[in-house]
């Protein structure tokens, strides 16, 4: 397993733990230090310095770029300004979501495209009849995400940075190298992506962590990203979903309306990929929804010290899938969960039936104590579950 | 004139703990703060342009989680930042370093004893365990031995009952702890002096005793209750300073409708008959109340705003006798840079955590032998972390606030109190000086120094004595005795006055606890 990351030297210089992941082919660090917590609180208080390079990133450039981007998308973006990025998701011929990411328009003519899984196939069966090149730069292009509340600082001190706004892009030079920064992230937080040449990684790298110094930069892992944007309400591919492209049951796809995407989803407007059949979902409306939960902890202090213990849970995000109930019928099930250290409060993401998903409901989540399955209510909240005003602020 | 159900005297956090609960059950309260800023001995204040200092407390330990919840403090700004690593320099340029992670704590004490590498475990384990059967009692009012009240006697039998399950070896370690010294203690398990030296000191922390000094070893319980709270993190570093829990509480507090004053000082409790009915201010204004509720230390609160003639001469006599003797001292400091010390140079994880300078047993003893003698200690203890590094909104960008807790800095010098003044920069310097010696070059880093010695904690704080806990936390001022026989579940011998600071059970640190079980003691027996 596993392909080095343009900054592999330096993470594995820093990694103490010798825990990796495979993300996408990647060696992905999952901590640099045992107490990931660390990692997980520079991105709440200072900067936490994530390699996002294994995403997969398109470069799709020519006259009809927009227009092709908006036929296989959920959104349109033709009418989009230079500079700008935007969230959205795209779906089969069903309506049936199969990666969600974020696009980039750099000028009249080109944009950039991140997915979670390899979508050049797809994209390019999309393309005859456009007037359009079509890139795959997921290898050629690093990414290197600081994020945190002195993140604007310590990029201020290292780049030609300007004001930037949120979901805002531009391009800097860095570490006297060309790079993209755009002001967005998957930790909820005040944060920036900045995208270089493959090969420029380290040097990007060396500048963002001298810079950082002063404002507390730590390098930080996927466990630590896991907690953050579990409190961020973010939905992962995989976890909290599963690509329509690669699972063959029905009930194991969703439409966006399910997955809490319904905002990215742009219907009227000209024909594009799957636009009938999420009109049709529209109209019937899903049968399914996606929730945030906060577990009750006195209910579980409870559990717990019936056994004579303290509540044992796990500092680490969840991605076990726990049964939702409701008067002893199953109703949903939980996706992702995890304490959060700033809320002080155990959250989940999952997906109940619509009727049950209304801010303030009350069910029930499977939680096992002393190997034993039990029950603890928890109830429907706003997601986001944190949203710090320094994310969008000025 | 307004009569409000509670006025609260001090804007500690346990005044403001109280201030809110009564709030949140609906009554009207008034708290009334003297100094300028709330937050009493968890402050934060900006005593240099741009650097925010924990003036006094510096971590939070055991702030009860039920309080963080029901007070919705996140909401209010409450975040608590890991601390967890813990750092011992020695003298001889080696060093400890625990809590990083199992193995690299294992490492650092085998180089000492492989035997206390392999020990320690598993007495993090029976601490645990230990502080586990003792959380009941931290977490609800003192039961009183002497009542028949049927409430009292559940209570005890509650407590009977957590004992009778543990067993004798439980009971045998409780007495133990109760009576043994720190050091006795540890030695029953570790034998290499490097690792029992500093965690003794933990047992002396507030107290005017030293480490071989017997009953210090219960103090030493009250580390290990924070890892019961687990994943809350009820123990660690307070974003913003320790003034920032304080402000969530007081945030809260309003929230529920809470009246808060600053700069308005109380001068006495107004009484009628034996019933106190409101307050006098220091400008003289007169408010009044159907309760008030002081958060002040014991001796501040009945021989200062009630005074000896409307008490009972024995309650005089307990609240004298009632141990204050302050004994340490706090230096905060604004760096240019980190230190690098000798024994472990650079940065690093050493410096995200607690360090103590607690070299040997011996070197602990002369800095108390300093102390018996009416002398600060030449050569201190000292308990350093430096907030910035994890949380760098408290300095302007790559600087650092440092911050040193100081032992022993006895409040009765033998030139008596008042000559404290007149050796505050020589205290100051014998500080800077210790930290020189482990890390060289460190004085140079210096820009600013803030000196607190137990005299400006009376002065400025209002700490009796300067004792950092309202009374020390010995085992005959603990629970039914704090702070007073008879009177340790927030009543006090005058009708429709209370305490809730930290002279109060569970007692000082700050973790809320007197003043949220005081609020509940008065709600619940529908005292306001
Ligand atoms: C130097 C130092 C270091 C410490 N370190 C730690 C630590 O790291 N961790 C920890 O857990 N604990 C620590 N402590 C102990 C802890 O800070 C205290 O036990 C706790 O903060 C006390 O809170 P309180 O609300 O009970 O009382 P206080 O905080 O003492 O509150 C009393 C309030 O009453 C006010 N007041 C006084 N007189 C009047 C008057 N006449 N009228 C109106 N108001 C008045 C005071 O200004 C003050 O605000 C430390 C204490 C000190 C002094």
């Amino acid at each position: 397993m596993g392909y080095p990351s343009p900054f592999h030297e330096r993470m594995v210089a820093l990694n103490e733990t010798w825990k990796y992941k495979d993300w996408a082919g990647i060696v992905s660090p999952c901590r640099f230090i045992e107490n990931h917590v660390y990692e997980y609180t520079a991105f709440r208080q200072a900067t936490g310095l994530l390699d996002v390079s294994p995403l997969y990133k398109y470069e799709i450039t020519g006259k009809d770029a927009g227009a092709f981007i908006s036929y296989v998308t959920s959104r349109d973006v033709t009418k989009m300004k230079p500079g700008r990025v935007t969230y959205l998701c795209w779906c089969d011929d069903h309506g049936k979501v199969i990666d969600d990411g974020t696009v980039t328009r750099l000028d009249e003519q080109t944009f950039r495209m991140t997915a979670a899984d390899p979508q050049y196939a797809w994209l390019l069966g999309y393309s005859s009849g456009f007037d359009l090149k079509i890139d795959d730069i997921s290898r050629t292009m690093a990414a290197l995400a600081l994020q945190g509340p002195t993140s604007r600082d310590v990029l201020k001190s290292c780049s030609d940075l300007g004001e930037l706004k949120f979901f805002g892009s531009v391009a800097a030079k860095l570490a006297g190298k060309k790079v993209r920064i755009s002001r967005t992230g998957y930790t909820g937080d005040l944060g920036y992506e900045v995208w270089c040449d493959w090969n420029d990684g380290v040097a990007v790298w060396d500048a963002c962590m001298q810079a950082g110094k002063a404002y507390g930069i730590v390098a930080a892992g996927l466990d630590a990203l896991d907690m953050a944007r579990i409190e961020a309400g973010f939905i992962l591919l995989g976890v909290d979903y599963f690509s329509a492209l690669h699972v063959t049951v029905p009930e194991k796809k969703s439409s966006p309306y399910e997955i809490g995407l319904d905002g990215t989803v742009e219907l009227d407007r000209d024909p594009f990929v799957g636009q009938k059949a999420l009109r049709a979902a529209r109209e019937k409306g899903s049968e399914r929804a996606l929730v945030g939960l906060e577990l009750d902890w006195p209910e579980l202090e409870a559990m717990y010290s019936e056994h004579d213990m303290a509540p044992a849970l796990s500092s680490m995000a969840s991605r076990e899938s726990l049964p939702i109930y409701l008067d002893g019928g199953q109703v949903g099930r939980v996706s992702s969960s995890s304490w959060s250290p700033t809320l002080k409060k155990y959250l989940a993401i999952g997906s109940v039936r619509r009727e049950l998903s209304a801010v303030g409901t009350v069910l029930e989540v499977e939680h096992t104590v002393m190997f034993e399955r039990r029950t603890v209510h928890a109830r429907v909240v706003e997601r986001p579950f944190f949203d710090p005003e320094r994310k969008r602020k000025p | 004139m307004k009569t409000y159900d509670a006025i609260v005297i001090g804007g500690g956090h346990n005044g403001l703990t109280t201030a809110a609960y009564l709030a949140k059950a609906g009554k009207s309260v008034l708290l009334l703060e003297r100094r300028h800023v709330l937050g009493g001995a968890a402050v934060s204040e900006e005593i240099f342009p741009g650097y925010t200092f924990s003036a006094c407390s510096y971590v939070v330990s055991l702030l009860r989680p039920n309080v963080i919840r029901e007070l919705e403090l996140p909401r209010f700004g409450l975040q608590i930042l890991p601390l967890e690593t813990t750092f011992n320099p020695l003298l001889d340029g080696r060093y400890l370093l625990r809590g990083k992670d199992p193995e690299t704590t294992y490492r650092s004490l085998a180089k000492f004893s492989k035997k206390d590498a392999e020990t320690a475990p598993l007495f993090s384990q029976a601490m645990a365990e230990l502080s586990r059967m003792v959380k009941p009692i931290i977490d609800g009012p003192a039961p009183d031995p002497a009542s028949f009240k049927p409430k009292d006697l559940f209570s005890l039998l509650r407590l009977g009952r957590i004992f009778k399950d543990a067993g004798e070896d439980f009971v045998a370690a409780q007495v133990k702890m109760m009576t043994m010294s720190a050091v006795d203690f540890l030695s029953e398990w570790f034998e290499a002096e490097q690792l029992i030296s500093p965690m003794s000191a933990s047992g002396i922390i507030g107290t005017f005793l030293g480490v071989r000094s017997p009953g210090t070893a219960y103090v030493l319980l009250h580390h290990y209750m924070g890892e019961i709270d687990g994943s809350f993190r009820a123990w660690g570093l307070p974003k913003g300073g320790t003034g920032a829990i304080s402000m969530a509480i007081a945030k809260s507090a309003q929230h529920f409708g809470a009246e808060i004053r600053t700069n308005a000082g109380v001068s006495k409790v107004l009484l009628e008959g034996d019933k106190a009915v409101g307050v006098v201010l220091e400008n003289g204004d007169e408010l009044r109340a159907k309760t008030v509720i002081s958060g002040c230390d014991p001796r501040r609160t009945f021989l200062g705003f009630v005074g000896e003639k409307s008490l009972d001469g024995d309650f005089v006599k307990q609240i004298k006798r009632y141990k204050m003797r302050g004994s340490s001292g706090k230096v905060n400091l604004a760096l240019d840079r980190l230190p690098s010390f000798k024994s472990l140079p650079g940065d690093g994880p050493h410096l995200k955590g607690d360090i103590t300078f607690a070299p040997s047993i011996d070197f602990l003893e002369k800095a108390y032998d300093d102390a018996k003698y009416g002398a600060f200690s030449r050569r201190p203890f000292m308990n350093i972390v430096f907030p910035s590094v994890t949380d760098p909104s408290v300095a302007p960008a790559g600087k650092h606030v440092m911050s040193i807790f100081v032992q022993y800095a006895p409040y009765h010098l033998k030139e008596g109190p008042e000559a404290w003044p007149s050796q505050k920069e020589a205290f100051g310097d014998a500080v800077c000086n210790m930290v020189e010696e482990l890390a060289p070059g460190f004085k140079s880093s210096i820009l600013h120094r803030h000196i607190l010695t137990p005299w400006d904690l009376e002065k400025e704080y209002g700490l009796t004595e300067g004792n950092i806990f309202h009374g020390e936390l010995s085992i005959e001022q603990l629970a039914f005795f704090r702070p007073a026989s008879g009177f340790a579940r927030y009543r006090t011998p005058i009708r429709n006055l209370w305490l809730c600071g930290s002279g109060a059970h569970p007692g000082g640190g700050v973790m809320a606890g007197p003043g949220w079980l005081c609020a509940k003691t008065m709600l619940e027996e529908g005292a306001v």
